[in-house]
């Protein structure tokens, strides 16, 4: 694959991320447990719909055929969105939300220090203001994992039921193609199997503290990379391209 | 508007035991002399009360006016569009929290005045009661329901009460991006395609009547606020706030090539004035009688909210506790 | 709809290297941890502060100089007047 292709999917994949997790935050404005975690639940969504722009338009750049960032997000079906299956699953209750946000930010944290050191000065540029942020998306999620899971009865029964509905969507986090290769020979890209101790020590660490139990030997969900997602991404992509697909052309 | 609390009678004016008359001189002293009245200080129980309500209302119109925004974000045509909504959103959320935080200053719990929001004993302001139908109502909303809440509120900016005047300032420095933003909406939608033109049209039809309803009756059906503005708590009429508002903003629609949709509106060359046709105060009453398209379901969204929110915010209780009875057993073992 | 109390915090802000904390309003938290990132979501959203305080409202002591004697209210020792500044024995009932 020409270098430029795989950098175009490569980035694509991370403004994939961030847009659908992005979008799943804004679904809570208003119905947050109180209002100061709509708030805080906004300054996640808002810095991942950050990324996702900065990652969009460079992987525009990238391509070199004129697309915009809104061109990215909004006119690709589903089958041509490459994120991970974990950030499209649905809100569900706070744990559940909280539970994702937790799995996501305890991998992309390290990950955006390693891309730090990318050779590509974008993604390296992309990778300095994430981290920033990374942190507090995992601060913030761990807490209320433990908070929940180290909570009261109810809580903590909500807590393990998302653990089970989606620790199979972990293992995606580490897989790894041959685009993923190629740049990693590059030194563009970081190595997703070279993050699986320190997000498992991170998981461990957390779920002791809020007295989950993590399934052993789960069979782990795939497809995010070459496009075959879950049914929830179909439903959210029409909500979130409707205005651009039934209005094409119009300025916004 | 936020204000529609200092048009309505206070239900216990009245039943108070009468003030002591030195304290109140003194206290109408410093109101007059534009001096701060803080937390601390002596003040009439229906100074107190008033404000209570006032702040209360204006806070509950902050987080229920989320609500017809948050109806088009996940639907924003743009990245671009959308975090500068959610970012308008979350700001709504914050101006809440700041007045609920100004409001407890004065003797009232959250608790207390949610409870009351959501029991539909407080009300808030009805501009919130009608749909967001079309994107264009984005821009609507922060063109004119921001814009008159602007004229309202740099006024209230030097409100007597210190907290909520500090409350206002604050509020206000964040407001002016929300009525650019709306108006940036206006513009883009109104210079765009047919379609575009017509979906800001139809907004701007929708959206004028009530917010010129926003501030409140007519000045001479409008007895109640004497008293407000003795205290300093409300600084200027109805009638000249919204002749304010709307000479600001008939030249604002006349650049966009809208119409408003009103077809008496003249300009009065004498007084300089664009001359409003009568406004329909039996939807008015209506709206806040509780049948306005969208008074049930603002209030059923929050309560919803707020009780599939329970758990969440008892589970929060339940470990700060564990982990307090921790240390404290921690300090008895040591 | 039974509406738990939560601990009232005061927030105090430091905006610039050099100034003092300057308070800025108050929030609901149920612990420390929370109080200090609900600060940072709510009073620090345009980057506004470089250092954030709070304080349980309980613990603050207050005294007002500028006006004594009668026209200072005698609850003068909280910084304002709070329901739950004040314990209401549970045989009362709610309050």
């Amino acid at each position: 694959m020409a270098a430029d292709s795989a950098l175009f999917s490569y980035s694509l994949r991370l403004a994939d991320n961030a847009n659908v997790l992005g979008h799943r935050m804004c679904e809570w404005s208003g119905k947050a447990p109180m209002l100061e975690e709509d708030m805080a639940l906004s300054n996640l969504g808002l810095d991942l719909i950050g990324q996702a722009r900065s990652l969009y338009s460079y992987a525009g750049e990238v391509e070199g055929a004129g697309r915009s960032e809104d061109d990215l997000a909004f006119m690709r079906d589903a089958n041509s969105y490459s994120n991970v299956l974990l950030v499209e699953m649905p809100n569900g209750d706070f744990a559940v939300t909280m539970l994702r946000h937790f799995f996501f930010a305890a991998y992309y944290a390290p990950f955006f220090e390693e891309l730090c050191k990318s050779k590509d000065e974008t993604l390296a540029a992309v990778a300095a203001k994430a981290v920033r942020e990374m942190a507090y998306h995992l601060r913030h999620s761990a807490e209320w994992v433990i908070r929940l899971g180290d909570g009261s009865d109810e809580s903590a029964k909500r807590m393990q039921d998302a653990v089970n509905i989606l620790w199979p969507y972990t293992g995606e986090l580490f897989e790894s193609d041959a685009i993923d290769q190629q740049l990693l020979a590059e030194g563009i890209a970081v190595d997703p199997e070279s993050l699986r101790e320190k997000w498992q020590a991170t998981v461990a660490d957390v779920f002791k503290r809020a007295l989950l139990t993590a399934p052993e030997d789960a069979w782990m969900q795939s497809g995010g990379r070459t496009g075959e997602h879950t049914e929830h991404l179909g439903f959210m992509l029409a909500e979130m391209q409707f205005l651009q697909r039934s209005y094409p052309g119009a300025q916004w | 508007m936020y204000t529609q609390a200092l048009n309505e009678k206070d239900p216990n004016a009245g039943k108070d035991k009468a003030e002591d008359p030195v304290l109140e001189a003194r206290f109408q002293a410093r109101v007059d002399e534009e001096m701060r009245i803080e937390p601390n200080d002596w003040m009439p129980a229906a100074y107190r009360r008033t404000l209570q309500r006032q702040i209360a209302q204006h806070a509950h119109s902050e987080v229920i006016g989320m609500q017809p925004e948050g109806n088009w974000l996940t639907r924003s045509p743009s990245l671009k569009r959308k975090a500068i909504l959610l970012a308008k959103i979350q700001d709504e959320a914050g101006h809440g929290l700041y007045l609920y935080s100004a409001a407890e200053t004065l003797g009232i719990s959250r608790e207390e005045m949610e409870s009351q929001l959501l029991s539909g004993k407080a009300r808030y302001s009805s501009i919130f009661n009608y749909p967001t139908l079309n994107w264009a109502d984005m821009g609507a909303i922060g063109w004119l329901v921001d814009g008159a809440a602007i004229m309202n509120q740099i006024p209230l900016c030097r409100c007597s009460y210190g907290p909520y005047a500090r409350a206002m300032v604050r509020v206000c420095k964040e407001e002016s991006f929300h009525q650019r933003q709306g108006y940036d909406i206006m513009m883009q939608m109104a210079k765009g395609t047919p379609e575009q033109k017509a979906m800001a049209q139809d907004a701007l039809n929708r959206t004028w009547w009530p917010s010129i309803m926003m501030f409140g009756p007519h000045d001479s059906d409008s007895s109640h606020s004497e008293q407000s503005m003795a205290w300093k708590i409300k600084r200027f009429s109805n009638d000249d706030l919204r002749q304010r508002f709307i000479n600001a903003t008939v030249p604002q629609a006349e650049y966009l090539g809208l119409t408003i949709p009103d077809p008496d509106l003249k300009f009065n060359e004498e007084t300089g004035n664009w001359e409003s046709g009568p406004i329909d105060w039996d939807e008015f009453k209506r709206v806040l009688a509780g049948n306005g398209p969208c008074n049930h379901q603002r209030l059923s969204t929050r309560q919803k909210a707020v009780a599939e929110g329970e758990w969440v915010r008892d589970a929060a209780a339940a470990h700060a506790a564990k982990v307090a009875a921790r240390a404290a057993n921690k300090e008895e073992a040591a | 709809m039974n509406l738990k109390n939560t601990p009232l915090w005061e927030v105090f802000i430091r905006s610039k290297n050099g100034l003092s904390h300057v308070h800025a309003g108050s929030l609901h938290a149920v612990d420390a941890d929370m109080a200090l990132q609900n600060a940072r979501d709510v009073y620090t959203r345009r980057a506004e502060g470089i250092s954030l305080w709070v304080v349980p409202s309980n613990a603050i002591k207050a005294s007002d100089p500028v006006d004594r004697g009668e026209f200072f209210e005698p609850t003068a020792s909280k910084v304002y007047r709070h329901p739950t500044f004040y314990d209401i024995p549970d045989e009362v009932g709610h309050m």
